[in-house]
């Protein structure tokens, strides 16, 4: 009877090792069942998506690994970029549409681990976004503002260069709720 | 001056096509996903920067249901089905595949963070990391922050302004036709509404070397 019961033990968790990581003869240290999700939104660069993506495909966008976006959506960013400015030749970073493009399709945000991190401060471009960057104002600039930034003065600002908080240098570092 | 004119021209030219092509342009990412617009899982900013207190962290902030209003954001709550996950690429080549991520759930009160790790599976499936790193209490409107902190990582979340600052509203008059340039001084269209934020803070140390390309996304249980 121990011997059934020992068996019985061992297929059970022969089979069970399959579903969980690890079997245990403890009771009290019960295995963690795996727990598995599917992707429903995503955010990198801000207002990538919401600029760049057509309407009827921005949940597919939302889904689509960043690896995979910039095949799937380069030749629409252009497109749009192109119906935004139809005046655009190169922006302030010297990249022509395609280019501009390609980057911003594939939609991940790069951060340095050694050194400034903003999204544009005057000197560093795109190395991290900080919470009091003008993300708004820099992206209005490179694709409003042609080559040298002074191309259409009224769209290349919307004047808000700031939060209505202010933020904390110690950790959260964001304001508290109004 | 004809350059100059020849600017302006396109200048004007631009509004127009705006007008047609643009009522998408609405902000960082708050409207952005009408699959899961007004759901827990609709992520509104992303940031990731060097601690300003402390050179060697990286922190990470992912903010979720924007444009709470101060009335609605007591009853606001991280969704227990939802898992928010930062995804780094930490590669020499930077192939834009995950090599770490961070994940963070939220039940009973308390939100977990597992990781940073390498990923049990890469791409639009995510399995949960076994183990959690650390977990807090969820911060609760009008307290103050609650902070959990282990082996060097810190987690905050709870409701917190919302950092993101523009003016849509004169934006949308601009792609509306009824206004053909920005107002100076324009008017912050997020100025007193609320958004739900997970704030992490990692050693750089655990995450690479060099630079990272990293993205959020918000992954609901199956």
């Amino acid at each position: 009877m121990k011997n059934i019961l020992k068996y019985l033990s061992l297929s059970l968790c022969a089979s069970l090792v399959l579903t969980f990581i690890a079997c245990d003869d403890d009771d009290d240290n019960a295995p963690a069942p795996i727990v598995m999700y599917e992707q429903e939104d995503h955010m990198a660069r801000p207002a990538i998506n919401t600029v760049f993506v057509s309407t009827g495909e921005k949940d597919m966008f939302n889904i689509t690994a960043p690896s995979a976006q910039g095949p799937a959506f380069a030749t629409k960013f252009n497109d749009k970029l192109l119906a935004l400015n139809p005046g655009y030749t190169t922006n302030l970073l010297g990249l022509d549409a395609a280019t501009f493009t390609s980057v911003l399709a594939t939609d991940v945000l790069t951060a340095s681990l050694t050194g400034p991190t903003t999204f544009y401060d005057g000197t560093n471009v795109l190395t991290g976004r900080k919470l009091d960057d003008d993300v708004i104002t820099v992206e209005l600039i490179l694709i409003f503002g042609g080559p040298d930034a002074m191309s259409n003065p009224g769209l290349t600002d919307d004047n808000v260069s700031q939060n209505d908080k202010s933020f904390s240098d110690s950790f959260p570092y964001l304001a508290s709720p109004h | 001056m004809k350059l100059r004119s020849n600017l302006k021209m396109l200048g004007l030219a631009s509004v127009v096509i705006i007008a047609g092509a643009a009522s998408y342009l609405i902000a960082a990412d708050h409207i952005d996903a009408p699959a899961v617009t007004g759901t827990g899982s609709d992520i509104t900013d992303f940031y990731a920067f060097q601690s300003p207190s402390n050179a060697n962290n990286m922190v990470f902030v992912v903010n979720v249901q924007g444009l709470l209003a101060p009335a609605a954001t007591a009853a606001a709550s991280f969704d227990e089905e939802v898992m928010v996950e930062i995804n780094i690429d930490n590669s020499s080549t930077k192939d834009n595949m995950e090599d770490l991520v961070i994940q963070a759930t939220f039940s009973d009160g308390k939100v977990k963070v597992y990781g940073p790790s390498a990923p049990i599976e890469k791409g639009s499936t995510s399995t949960l990391i076994t183990t959690a790193a650390l977990e807090a209490s969820i911060t609760s409107y009008g307290s103050n922050p609650i902070i959990g902190e282990s082996n060097g990582i810190k987690v905050f979340a709870g409701p917190r302004d919302d950092p993101f600052f523009f003016d849509l509203n004169q934006f949308k008059a601009i792609i509306g036709g009824t206004a053909t340039s920005f107002n100076n001084p324009g008017s912050d269209t997020f100025a007193g509404t609320n958004v739900l934020s997970i704030v992490v803070e990692v050693p750089k140390s655990s995450l690479g070397s060099g630079s990272i390309n990293a993205w959020a996304t918000t992954n609901r249980e199956l």
